[in-house]
């Protein structure tokens, strides 16, 4: 048995066995030829081939995966037909007299190349279209008609190094259980791609994946984010229970998913997303998210050579707040330094990153780069609910000096005649431990508070949350992390301000009852959560969960909090 | 030649569905037409080159045309753009 570790893209518990997805290696012997003419029609007729299984593959793309999976094919179409891509091969052709499949190769990676060369991610799938469609045509050039996909001929997990999307609508889809890949995020087409078929998918898992064969024995654990290679009996067994008891949950937690997470004793909670891009908000709204808990704004500043501009900053802003409508949307101003770093931004190297110039103060430190944003924000909040919080605060002066330069912006804004969300409410991220137990000093001078647990227990426990043999410390079910929230709770409650939670524990069901004791009034976790923690807030009590908050925060450790959780609310078990 | 400045207001940019229409829509016209984005200048009946401009929410572009139906090509697609390609 052997565990390997990835980006959870899709939930749920796949169990089978491996299909091993290779593509077929196009070789390309570059030769020379005498009748270019003849050449030339070579191409029309494979060009015209793959004009119709394009088409073929976007009718089965519409009908299988919906109109945006099918829309690559459309480009595709376009690609093939593209007049400069023509142009260049039938000259090159014409002239150098190559055949045609090194020119067309050549022509066509020399446009891949050129699109992925523009930081853009939309721009590197882009590439990887042209390359997937040039090898189609290929393909159809050298006479290659077998597909990997043919060999799939039982339901199996199917591996790959990464899929295409002309690989993906190859699949039988009834007989995919799951997918695995080496590469990508959970953005690739092969997330998103299992999130829309609703089958589990654990992505970006590295070389280790390459080891597999078709036929293992395989389950993908698309909670976690990982793949278990040849279970023992015993996990297996596990697995099998957990996977019965996810799907029954699933049903019965999408039923309720868009309506509020109301106690059976009548307290109403807010359920929110944490989102990093625009292309979230979909996904956010259909999982029956209320609002936007935490924006993150790093999104705006990654894969790209110099700074976003106040007016790219608004747009994207704009359009996720203006989504939401009157629903709550809170952006988290830029959080880099620690593990986050920003080629185009420079930060002298610490020696100790994690407890240097971060989020906030790298900010107040660079107000040209702090300022935009804040005026961004700004702009972008008139005429919807957007929120603005502040990431790392330490002390009631961090604030002071956020206060200041967000009143300037406020002030040059309205000389320039813009308009400006004047009401707009500021909070902080609670995470260093100074500020939970501040909290009392700090609920006077903001709105809200938001609790980051990932940040705020391995500063609490001075435990790295990257470095797995400290791993269960950071965890965050740890009784002083508990007892500092419960502190920043009360103290905000006594100046009638509201608190949020962020960190992945929100989304935990495990956590759940516990925060919801403690009196949290909104919980923030990715959108595959949602229907699951409104299902369990709908069938427990705010009564049952303060007991049972009381008691956790008595007991010593990690563990003991998990397993006495599981024992009196058996309702957190998900599978 | 007659050209024209136009600024994408599309929240994706010249990039998808609206790069698509908008290569479409120039390959209807028989003029040579050309869009610049910064300092790069390509033919705009190309779906990979106008991709390769890489303009965003927001960018300015000039359109440039030239042939017979130089104006009516202009015009189609300053209303593509300034239509939000359709949308919204």
């Amino acid at each position: 048995m052997k565990t390997i570790s990835g980006i959870p893209a899709s939930y749920g518990i796949a169990i089978g066995p491996a299909f091993v997805f290779t593509r077929i290696e196009i070789v390309i012997e570059p030769c020379n030829i005498d009748d270019p003419e003849g050449e030339w029609k070579r191409f029309v007729e494979a060009q015209e081939a793959t004009l119709q299984q394009l088409d073929k593959a976007f009718l089965k793309a519409q009908e299988e995966l919906g109109e945006e999976a099918a829309g690559i094919f459309a480009a595709q179409k376009l690609m093939l037909q593209d007049p400069e891509l023509i142009n260049t091969v039938k000259y090159r052709v014409k002239t150098e007299l190559i055949n045609i499949e090194t020119a067309l190769f050549e022509s066509s990676e020399s446009y891949a190349q050129q699109l992925e060369a523009i930081d853009d991610e939309y721009l590197s799938a882009r590439a990887a279209d042209i390359r997937d469609v040039s090898s189609r045509c290929l393909r159809n050039l050298l006479g290659l008609k077998d597909s990997p996909a043919d060999g799939l001929r039982t339901p199996s997990i199917i591996t790959a190094q990464d899929l295409t999307p002309s690989d993906t609508v190859l699949l039988n889809k009834d007989l995919v259980l799951g997918f695995c890949t080496e590469v990508g995020g959970a953005t690739s087409h092969t997330a998103i791609l299992a999130r829309g078929l609703g089958i589990p998918a654990v992505v970006g898992a590295g070389e280790p994946l390459s080891k597999i064969k078709t036929g293992d024995s395989l389950v993908v654990d698309g909670d976690a984010g990982e793949i278990i290679v040849d279970p023992d009996k015993q996990s297996l067994n596990n697995f099998r229970e957990r996977q019965k008891r996810f799907l029954e949950l699933q049903a019965e937690a999408e039923a309720i998913s868009h309506q509020p997470a109301i106690t059976t004793d009548g307290h109403q909670v807010e359920i929110v997303a944490n989102i990093g891009s625009v292309d979230d908000v979909q996904p956010a709204l259909l999982s029956g998210a209320e609002g936007v808990g935490l924006l993150r704004s790093e999104f705006l500043y990654l894969e790209r050579s110099s700074l976003p501009t106040e007016e790219e900053q608004y747009q994207s802003y704009k359009t996720i707040a203006d989504a939401f409508g009157d629903r709550p949307v809170i952006l988290r101003t830029l959080d880099i330094g620690g593990d986050k770093d920003i080629p185009y931004i420079d930060m002298p190297p610490e020696n100790n990153p994690f407890l240097g110039v971060r989020a906030i103060r790298l900010c107040l430190s660079r107000p040209e780069i702090f300022k935009p944003q804040l005026r961004a924000a700004l702009r972008a909040g008139y005429g919807n609910n957007l929120k603005l919080m502040f990431p790392m605060v330490a002390t009631v002066s961090d604030v002071e000096c956020i206060r200041e330069l967000f009143e300037e912006c406020k002030e040059e804004l309205r000389a320039e005649g813009q308009d400006v969300a004047e009401e707009m409410d500021v909070g902080i991220m609670i995470e260093i431990p100074s500020a939970a137990i501040l909290a009392d000093q700090l609920a006077d001078v903001v709105d809200f508070f938001s609790i980051g647990t990932n940040d705020l227990s391995q500063y609490t426990m001075a435990a790295d949350r990257t470095n797995a043999q400290v791993a269960p410390l950071a965890s965050g079910f740890q009784p002083a992390v508990f007892r500092l929230i419960k502190n920043v709770i009360d103290s905000a409650h006594t100046k009638g301000k509201w608190v949020g939670l962020c960190g992945e524990m929100a989304g935990e069901l495990l956590a759940i009852p516990i925060l919801l004791g403690l009196g949290l009034d909104e919980f923030s976790m990715n959108p595959p959560a949602i229907p699951f923690a409104k299902r369990l807030i709908s069938s427990i009590s705010l009564e049952q969960s303060r007991q049972v908050a009381e008691i956790a925060l008595t007991l010593k450790g990690d563990q003991e909090i998990r397993k006495y959780i599981q024992e009196v609310v058996p309702e957190v078990n998900r599978g | 030649m007659p050209e024209i400045k136009l600024t994408i207001t599309h929240k994706v940019g010249l990039h998808a569905r609206p790069a698509s229409i908008f290569v479409k829509t120039a390959a209807e016209f028989s003029s040579d037409i050309e869009v610049t984005h910064g300092d790069k200048t390509v033919n705009a009946k190309s779906i990979l080159a106008v991709l390769t401009l890489g303009a965003h929410q927001g960018s300015e572009i000039v359109v440039k045309a030239e042939g017979d139906d130089a104006e009516d090509a202009l015009s189609a697609l300053e209303e593509l753009v300034t239509n939000n390609f359709g949308e919204d």
